[in-house]
């Protein structure tokens, strides 16, 4: 009953063409990672405004793969400590896995300490903040909806994007925005999670969590045609409903933010 | 072309293995070649309600395996011809369902079956993963209580992003809304959420509704699927929702209130 093939072929005289399923195939894949723009080398500041960054971040970045982007440090005179930042990154649960735009030295260096060395996009693109918000992309539900752990966003050589979405986030399900706007056209459901670093736009009941402006812009704004949700947040200050006052529940309503305050009020 | 259809729901105990018992039956009741699939690897139940326990030699398992063929493995349903039964196995766990054995073993089913349904565990790891990742069409099973209906979105969320149709980018598996442990009475009362509740929060089609009846236990102690049942609601509710898979249009029934009259609110049904 229990058949068991030996193969008494030594490994190396398989050939592609007998029936085996290959142990090990190469394949291209195009990945998204995020960018970690450096401009000084002292490493304790650099670790400061991490921790701030990623702070407003809430959990957002924990485990994720992160790319280093050293234009702005190319011309300095001191010299990155790369094994140093790599064990400072893995301090902050960020996983660097290569280096873009360095000089011929710093790309050397980085070599050195297991950084992998990309081609990245020019540098004014990078300087430039991310106030144009004109490049719509509409992404595929399998693209977009993903399980709790992983990331959606756009290709890094696009300045910004904004997100449109179709299909219901469901519980346990977490959509990200990266580096735009966020717009659905379904609904929101309790456990679920919808994250822009710009404005998010809900035209279906929002009954789970909206976090706008999640990488720091106090001016991102949350718009939702049903109010039933179980937090908002932006640019990190956030509110939770236990209760949903009368005024706002299953209204339509705007979010946005007066200094610290977070202001929820009806659109009409 | 055969179907596979996947019966899930996230959460436990609202009926996926009597829901599953009694859709298999009545696809196989309407001519259809049928298989029924126990998922639920270590705590097998699907046998117990189909009543063929005790002709459980080779199981799912064995045949994902590979020691035991798919011949030896499959019970032939004790009144249908046409229906057969893939016990789950009681002493492995879900770890034991790897994919490209389960693939093997449904390209086999789809060969000579024309539906073949997967009962899923509860819970959303690899058991569930696995009953829900191969199939064309889902039946979620929801009771209509808040807990069922976040897990039940938790499930829909993972046929989109998990299932092999989601990953490859083809059409996405066809999903069907199916109420159980409907009660008209408890529901009027504001004890339980309404249908049109639950398929607002959803947003999914709804394929079936099946009243709280007695009946559906005591099946299922006497390993009979309730379908067989002409004279309970449930069973007829079920014999609806076969219909419904297969294309019918028919109204949903047993959804209003009964008034009981003074003798039965003294002495209860």
């Amino acid at each position: 009953m229990n058949t068991v093939q030996s193969n008494s072929s030594a490994p190396s005289k398989l050939s592609p063409k007998e029936d085996r399923a290959p142990a090990a195939v190469l394949k291209g894949s195009v990945f998204t990672l995020p960018i970690l723009k450096i401009s000084r080398c002292e490493l304790q500041e650099i670790e400061f405004d991490l921790t701030q960054s990623l702070a407003a971040a809430l959990d957002f970045f924990n485990n994720a793969p992160l790319v280093i982007d050293l234009a702005l440090t190319r011309d300095l005179e001191e010299q990155l400590d790369f094994p140093a930042l790599k064990t400072l990154l893995a301090k902050h649960n960020l996983v660097p896995v290569g280096v873009q735009n360095g000089s011929a030295a710093q790309t050397a260096a980085a070599r050195m300490a297991g950084f992998a060395v990309l081609t990245g996009q020019t540098i004014d693109k990078i300087i430039e903040n991310s106030a144009h918000k004109s490049h719509v992309k509409e992404t595929t539900p399998a693209a977009s909806r993903q399980e709790s752990s992983s990331v959606s966003a756009p290709p890094a050589t696009v300045e910004s994007t904004t997100q449109v979405i179709h299909q219901p986030i469901r519980s346990g399900q977490r959509v990200y925005a990266r580096g735009g706007d966020l717009i659905l056209l379904a609904a929101v459901n309790a456990g679920a999670e919808v994250i822009a670093d710009g404005n998010i736009h809900i035209y279906a009941p929002l009954r789970g969590r909206a976090l706008a402006g999640v990488t720091g812009d106090t001016e991102a704004r949350i718009f939702c045609h049903c109010m039933d949700a179980e937090l908002v947040a932006i640019a990190g200050s956030y509110r939770f409903f236990d209760n949903i006052p009368e005024e706002i529940r299953q209204k339509s309503v705007q979010i946005y933010l007066t200094g610290e305050q977070l202001n929820i009020k009806p659109l009409d | 072309m055969a179907k596979v259809i996947v019966v899930t729901s996230g959460k436990g105990g609202v009926g996926k293995t009597t829901t599953s018992a009694s859709v298999a039956t009545g696809l196989a009741k309407r001519g259809y070649k049928t298989v029924v699939i126990d998922f639920d690897v270590g705590l097998r139940n699907l046998d117990l309600v189909m009543g063929c326990e005790r002709r459980v030699v080779y199981d799912f398992v064995n045949v994902i395996h590979g020691e035991a063929s798919l011949k030896q493995a499959l019970i032939r349903d004790k009144r249908l011809a046409n229906l057969d039964i893939l016990p789950a196995s009681q002493t492995r766990d879900k770890e034991a369902l790897v994919k490209e054995g389960v693939e093997r073993v449904l390209n086999e089913l789809r060969k000579t079956h024309d539906y073949i349904v997967c009962d899923s565990p509860a819970g959303i790891e690899t058991g569930a993963v696995m009953a829900l990742y191969f199939a064309d069409e889902a039946i979620v099973v929801t009771n209509p209580e808040v807990s069922s209906v976040r897990d039940s979105d938790r499930i829909l969320g993972i046929l989109s992003a998990k299932s092999k149709r989601a990953l490859d980018g083809d059409e996405p598996i066809k999903e069907h809304l199916l109420i159980t442990r409907y009660d008209p009475n408890r529901v009027s009362a504001g004890e339980m959420l309404s249908i049109d509740d639950i398929i607002e929060l959803l947003g999914i089609p709804l394929a079936g509704v099946i009243p709280e009846s007695t009946s559906v236990l005591q099946a299922s102690n006497s390993g009979v699927p309730i379908i067989h049942d002409e004279n309970s609601i449930s069973g007829l509710a079920y014999q609806d929702l076969v219909e419904r898979l297969l294309g019918e249009e028919i109204p949903i029934r047993f959804i209003t209130p009964v008034k009981k009259g003074l003798f039965k609110r003294l002495f209860g049904t």
